[in-house]
């Protein structure tokens, strides 16, 4: 099912790119820490040009921009946070791949814990009512069909 | 004169393709609801006859894209005079119109084996099995001659060659992936036929169920190496080492999968224990309409993602009407033809009963967290709350401990019995297997990293857990036998096949902890004679050249490699196409795979001063990630041919017999 | 009787998901909102197209409802919508270029060949304004207010009925 568009044919016609760069970039980092740093970030941020990709793994020019800033105010210092939040200050939720939690995610956050919750309700529910059942696996009906199925295929 | 007319017949074949199938769907099914033997009779030639001129479009489709007749619109676009041959082959599915045309051709299929396999069904069952089909393949069929016709001609214009294909989708992985992809979701639309058939005909009962496992196996097994070609492809062909996006393609092909194996699993427990009947008829219609649904969403639009199709919205919409009247009727006929009063077996708390409960619990508990993960940013844009994106770091969050917490069960399920089984028993059976998992878990990163990590060490004790306690398993099955040898023969296929499947699990899970945690990536300028060192490997760049290909332009670059100080060196040779008819750049990387390790080179630009901008990665375990899926999918096959699953004809006898 | 009723339930439930999907397939998934928006034009300094010594600030954005139109002479649908822009500058609309990833040579031969709509241009050549603003292809076009506050976005091509049905309401609720 993997056809590839890069980039959509909406954004083809609306908006065109600056020459197109691809980008292995050579980074230096300070110590292993930030360098791990910089590559969790580029991974949970969304590119806003491309159909989805994480901005470590697009080509477009706006992907390098933001790596590129991302690079500059690790270099200055800046924590996670704040880079995060200078991201969407400037290019909205839209690019964090991590939905931050507020009360337009709560639920996102929320179901699948709660789904957890009922599912170990309900599986609880049901054994306990299947405890006490009849322990009989075949009505007499279904044992007498099972009996003739044997025995016709024991015969020839 | 016949070779000019071929995309004619072709089409001709597939109206009439059509024309049987809505044969195939009505008679039968109005046979076996008025017991007309005769009307029922039309359901095997019918779906033998639509297999046929499906086959003959399809074949028509191939040797248009063979012979490069670019007044074909499909081929035009999706094609080229210079690309090879098999390509070519492969270019006929790589396109919307001829991947509908290919899904058809595999539901005939499907259809056309269950009718010559199935013969000895009881006949209404049959005729009932094979009308859903047929409607089914009617919709497909009519939804491509209306919406997304292959066989369209350029009446003027002929163009002098074709666009080309895409060329990320010239590579083996894309002539298999789809393909497999689809008979895995195609497939289940028999699982699912067999279940309407069984709730129209009141007969919901344990012969059902045996007669609805092979097919469930064989499909889940397609879809399952489906899914893991895709990530395999993926991984080498994107050029970046990812191999699991949560793409929402990639997510619309887990959905059926998550629900496929819970399908199984409810399987055995109804046939086994005759319970939950209902429970296991609902999955197998949430099954295959989650296969739609995936379908309606990768084609539609509805989505971004990076996988999916050209859209146009009257495909869209057709997709939607065709999935919203297939779901919809579906579940008004489970809702009225469910079983009344469902025969309450009983069972304790720590009983096999229980655990596969819980893990149909846990497998519909991830189902619903990808389903709401892939669609809420779309609820929340309709609402006007603003646009978000939902992507891996959340599905981790989540994915991960709800795994844990499904191995933990995993290693209960096959020890314990059915009913009942006593927690003393258990706990003397396992305690060992679990001790052993924890301890290896918590020592595993710090012999081989040196550095304690709480996410390893989940991830691999959880692994070890289903292997140690299928091993102790396997070793108190033996123990009772006269021989090993012995014991061995007298454990049935469709433990093994349990078995290999539960191993699949583990081996993918520790590929996954360990590539995500230990994977070690280098971006660096390279020059003639340069050397890097990388995870324990040398690499040094002995030349760059230039290469022409069938259909594209190459710079390449040699990489000599070498381990420490060994001596056996080995070849490593990246490059970077650019390709002629669409002017499109890519990364061909190097690879040199081996089971505890990938090396992974891809080249990057050209800086100017005579070096190269190169990313070369270290990825341990990463094959075993589509190992396991291939362990999966093997014993998925091996309970398949199980013998129960042979002995048709004495059911049918029974049935004649009580008739 | 009441269980039936109860999965019946079902189909309803999905045919809502399928209304849904219904509503989404009319709507376009890459659409994104500005998150500027309310907000306002962010600082900078730079210099403009035509002169390479006059250096500009955020200042120049405020007292007259102002459209700022971010464009460059690589970009084909920006070459399209000019004489969309010149129809707004000819009502007495003021606008202002953002010269974006160009060179100053180029920008200057485009607007010689396509007509200049712009009161004046920023010079923009890496992209760094364009960043702040969030711009991540061109055209893109932004109203804002005699306070300095953007109030509206315009990703893409400005077609002449866009002019018509979005742009100039939103200049006179503005002004």
């Amino acid at each position: 099912m993997a056809l590839i568009r890069l980039i959509s044919l909406t954004v083809l016609i609306c908006l065109a790119l600056p020459a197109w760069s691809a980008g292995i970039e050579l980074r230096e980092f300070d110590d292993p820490v930030t360098e791990q740093r910089y590559r969790d970030l580029t991974a949970s941020m969304r590119c806003p040009l491309c159909e989805n990709q994480a901005i470590d793994d697009s080509d477009a020019p706006i992907s390098a921009d933001m790596r590129d800033r991302v690079y500059q105010l690790l270099n200055a210092g800046q924590s996670d946070t704040e880079i995060i939040h200078h991201m969407v200050q400037r290019f909205g939720d839209y690019v964090l791949y991590n939905p931050r939690l507020e009360r337009r995610t709560y639920l996102l956050w929320g179901l699948p814990v709660g789904l957890l919750m009922v599912t170990g309700l309900v599986v609880a529910l049901i054994v306990r009512a299947r405890r006490h059942a009849s322990t009989k696996a075949l009505t007499s009906d279904e044992q007498a069909r099972l009996k003739a199925l044997i025995e016709r295929k024991e015969a020839p | 004169m016949l070779m000019r007319i071929l995309p004619e017949i072709g089409h001709f074949a597939l109206i009439i393709a059509l024309l049987m199938a809505v044969v195939q769907a009505v008679l039968p099914l109005a046979g076996a609801a008025t017991r007309r033997p005769l009307w029922m009779a039309y359901a095997q030639p019918m779906a033998t006859g639509q297999f046929v001129f499906v086959l003959l479009a399809y074949g028509c489709l191939t040797a248009s894209y063979l012979m490069d007749d670019f007044s074909v619109v499909n081929v035009a676009n999706n094609a080229n005079s210079l690309l090879p041959w098999y390509y070519k082959l492969s270019a006929v599915w790589g396109n919307h119109e001829g991947s509908v045309l290919l899904w058809s051709l595999m539901l005939a299929g499907w259809g056309c084996v269950a009718a010559w396999w199935s013969r000895h069904l009881p006949r209404d069952m049959l005729a009932r099995v094979l009308g859903v089909l047929g409607l089914i393949s009617a919709g497909f069929l009519l939804f491509m001659l209306l919406t997304s016709n292959p066989f369209e001609r350029h009446l003027l214009d002929i163009p002098a060659d074709g666009a080309d294909l895409n060329p990320l989708l010239q590579d083996i992985g894309l002539i298999v992936h789809p393909p497999m992809l689809y008979m895995g979701y195609v497939g289940f639309s028999v699982v699912f036929a067999f279940a309407i058939a069984a709730l129209l005909g009141g007969r919901l009962d344990a012969a059902w169920t045996r007669w609805a496992r092979p097919w469930t196996n064989a499909a889940w097994a397609f879809l399952t190496v489906g899914i893991a070609l895709g990530s395999w492809w993926a991984y080498y062909e994107l050029g970046w080492g990812g191999w699991w996006f949560w793409d929402p393609v990639e997510n619309a092909s887990l959905l059926p999968w998550l629900t496929g194996t819970a399908l199984m699993h409810s399987l055995a427990v109804t046939e086994k224990r005759g319970s939950f009947k209902s429970w296991t008829v609902l999955l197998a219609i949430a099954t295959f309409s989650l296969s739609l649904m995936g379908t309606f969403l990768v084609r539609s639009g509805v989505l971004t993602s990076v996988h999916a199709f050209a859209n146009d919205p009257s495909r869209g919409l057709f997709i939607l009407v065709l999935l919203a009247v297939t779901v919809t009727l579906s579940l008004v006929v489970f809702a009225l033809r469910a079983p009344r009063v469902s025969h309450k077996v009983g069972f304790n708390w720590l009983s096999r009963d229980a655990l596969l409960l819980i893990n149909n619990g846990l497998l519909i508990t991830m189902t619903m967290t990808v389903l709401l993960g892939t669609l809420y940013p779309l609820i929340l844009d309709s609402l006007g709350l603003g646009k978000i994106s939902v992507g891996p770091p959340y599905f981790n969050t989540l994915f991960v401990p709800l795994t844990v917490i499904t191995c933990l069960f995993m290693g209960l399920g096959p020890a314990a019995r059915w009913k009942t089984t006593s927690p003393g028993e258990l706990l003397r059976r396992l305690w060992l297997a679990g001790l052993a998992a924890l301890v290896l878990g918590a020592l595993i990163p710090l012999v081989y990293r040196g550095e304690w990590n709480l996410w390893v060490t989940l991830g691999l004790s959880a692994a070890l857990w289903i292997v140690l306690s299928l091993v102790r398993d396997l070793f108190d099955k033996l123990l009772h036998r006269r021989s090993v040898w012995a014991g061995l023969r007298a454990l049935s296929l469709a433990y093994w096949g349990m078995v290999l499947g539960h191993l699949g699990v583990a081996v993918t899970i520790i590929g996954a902890t360990v590539v995500s945690h230990y994977a070690v990536e280098r971006n660096v300028r390279m020059s003639p004679d340069t050397r890097v060192e990388v995870a324990g490997y040398q690499f040094t760049l002995t030349e760059l050249t230039d290469r022409r290909g069938p259909n594209y332009l190459a710079d390449a670059a040699v990489i000599e490699v070498q381990r420490g100080d060994s001596q056996r060196r080995f070849l490593m040779q990246p490059e970077k196409r650019l390709y002629l008819a669409t002017g499109m750049p890519m990364t061909q990387v190097a690879l040199r795979p081996g089971l505890f390790r990938d090396l992974y080179v891809a080249m990057g630009e050209d800086l100017g001063d005579g070096s190269w901008a190169m990313r070369i990665q270290y990825k341990p375990f990463v094959r075993w990630l589509w190992l396991g899926g291939l362990l999966m999918a093997l014993g998925a096959v091996l309970a398949v041919a199980d013998k129960r699953y042979r002995q048709v004809r004495p059911a049918r006898l029974a049935q004649e017999g009580k008739a | 009787m009441t269980r039936r009723l109860l999965l019946l339930l079902l189909p309803v439930m999905f045919l809502g998901l399928a209304l849904f999907f219904y509503v989404r397939l009319s709507e376009d998934p890459t659409g994104r909102d500005s998150a500027l928006m309310a907000r306002d034009f962010p600082a900078f300094e730079a210099t403009t197209l035509k002169d390479d010594q006059r250096r500009v600030d955020q200042s120049l954005l405020t007292g007259e409802v102002t459209l700022v139109n971010v464009w460059g002479e690589w970009c084909p649908a920006c070459r399209q919508e000019m004489p969309q822009l010149l129809s707004l500058a000819d009502r007495g609309i003021r606008l202002v270029g953002i010269n974006y990833r160009d060179t100053r040579e180029k920008g200057q031969a485009f607007l010689d060949e396509f007509g200049d709509p712009f009161a004046i241009n920023i010079f923009d050549p890496e992209g760094e304004l364009g960043f702040e603003l969030g711009v991540i292809g061109a055209p893109e076009t932004f109203l804002v207010d005699a306070e300095g506050v953007i109030r509206y976005h315009h990703k893409g091509y400005v077609s002449p009925e866009d002019v018509q049905g979005r742009l100039l309401p939103e200049v006179a609720k503005w002004r």
